[in-house]
């Protein structure tokens, strides 16, 4: 596993615990339903501040049951989910292709045409794109233009 | 952050609704011209929508012993500017109303305004300030997140307050209430949507890093103007080497930048 995945990894693992700890700490038993959603709650503190209130409109469409919401609730994050995994993937194919077809031309140089940010109009200094210009290829040279990535940065943060 | 359908009184509904409006229009003009300016941004941009999809769809348990979900409105907004979020966000929040009776089409006004409007603001806001003092891309990212994600319910806390104002302490005792109610409970979440939020931008910078810097995410200065400063250049390449790999390579981009400099 490469440092880089660990970080990632790392930060999927305190994201789960964020979540899991309130349950397994048992920070609803104070509650007569723990756990509710934070949106019902403020219904009821509505109705609290305002017992005679009454919602003046209601839903087009009501799930019939709390099977069905879930399973519209997860079709939500399914859907989400799934577009953002095909760009990654996407994303990841078309890089692997582009990385194929250099090494079959060869050098490095030419990385720097395909790989290299397209803000040419930008650049005021040719310094700097030479500067970006040999860190892109050296990463490709390195064969872990990806992978490495982030690691500097970890360093930094670390 | 969801008022429900019918839960605010009809003149809140319609002010909220007449607050968002021009905002969302003015998000559809600047998404059309992303897209029309840029085809290669509505990969990115639909991107940025699933990721709004997901997180606001993850109910999570958190230390008050009730459930919220995040927003994720920060990403996007780091992104693409925070008017592209407006209608991203509307959307997400048009899908709940209507498919899940979670939110309303009364109170859409109002969520999109707190949701849509005011989260990817603040968010991007405090995104641009952090970048302007170089502070690292991903700290500044975390942060825009975590910013996004606590605003949003702090202004769904005020919009209650405002239209139910307790009968003995007024405005500010409401706000106490739903504030407890909303905003504590989402501390962790936000920091939750902060990790998340950084670990999808760790692999945007791995995957899509000329798409970002098209977008001007490496810069710490707003605007990418012609001609720019050598202070932003210089930074714009320390980041450029902060996400590339070799240590020889960072060193190359650093001595240039000191050149800049």
């Amino acid at each position: 596993m490469s440092r880089n995945a660990k970080i990632n990894a790392l930060l999927l693992l305190v994201v789960a615990a964020l979540a899991v700890l309130p349950l397994a700490l048992g920070l609803g038993d104070h509650k007569k339903e723990p756990f509710t959603g934070s949106d019902s709650e403020a219904e009821t503190a509505i109705t609290e501040i305002e017992p005679d209130y009454e919602p003046w409109f209601s839903p087009l469409y009501e799930p019939p049951s709390g099977e069905i919401e879930s399973a519209l609730f997860a079709l939500q994050a399914a859907l989400g989910a799934g577009v953002l995994a095909y760009y990654f993937g996407l994303r990841r194919g078309r890089r692997q292709g582009e990385l194929r077809a250099l090494a079959d031309r060869g050098g490095p140089d030419a990385a720097t045409d395909t790989s290299a940010p397209d803000d040419s109009s930008r650049d005021s200094s040719g310094n700097h794109s030479t500067g970006r210009g040999e860190s892109v290829g050296g990463g490709i040279g390195s064969g872990s233009g990806g992978s490495g990535g982030a690691d500097a940065s970890a360093v930094r943060r670390a | 952050m969801h008022i429900a359908e019918g839960f605010l009184p009809p003149a809140h509904a319609v002010a909220w609704g007449v607050a968002s409006a021009p905002f969302v229009v003015h998000g559809v003009r600047s998404l059309t011209r992303e897209v029309r300016e840029h085809p290669e941004s509505t990969l990115l941009i639909g991107a940025s929508g699933a990721f709004t999809f997901v997180l606001s769809a993850l109910k999570l348990p958190s230390v008050t012993g009730s459930c919220s979900h995040p927003t994720g409105t920060g990403l996007g907004a780091v992104l693409f500017r925070p008017p592209v979020m407006a209608v991203l966000g509307t959307i997400t929040l048009l899908f709940q109303a209507l498919l899940l009776a979670h939110g309303g089409l009364t109170t859409l006004g109002a969520n999109v305004f707190s949701m849509a409007i005011v989260g990817p603001w603040a968010g991007y806001g405090i995104y641009r300030l952090l970048r302007r003092f170089d502070v690292p891309l991903m700290v500044a990212v975390f942060f825009a997140a975590f910013v996004a994600d606590l605003s949003t319910y702090c202004v769904t806390s005020v919009q209650l307050a405002l239209a139910f104002p307790d009968p003995s302490s007024g405005f500010l005792g409401a706000l106490g209430k739903f504030g407890s109610i909303f905003a504590v409970t989402q501390i962790p979440l936000a920091v939750s949507e902060g990790l998340l939020t950084v670990l999808v931008m760790r692999l945007l910078v791995q995957s899509s890093r000329g798409e970002l810097t098209r977008l001007g995410v490496f810069l710490t200065k707003a605007r990418p103007r012609t001609g720019a400063t050598g202070r932003a250049d210089a930074a714009d390449a320390a980041d450029a080497a902060d996400v590339t790999g070799t240590t020889d390579t960072t060193g190359t981009t650093d001595t240039t930048g000191a050149v800049a400099r």
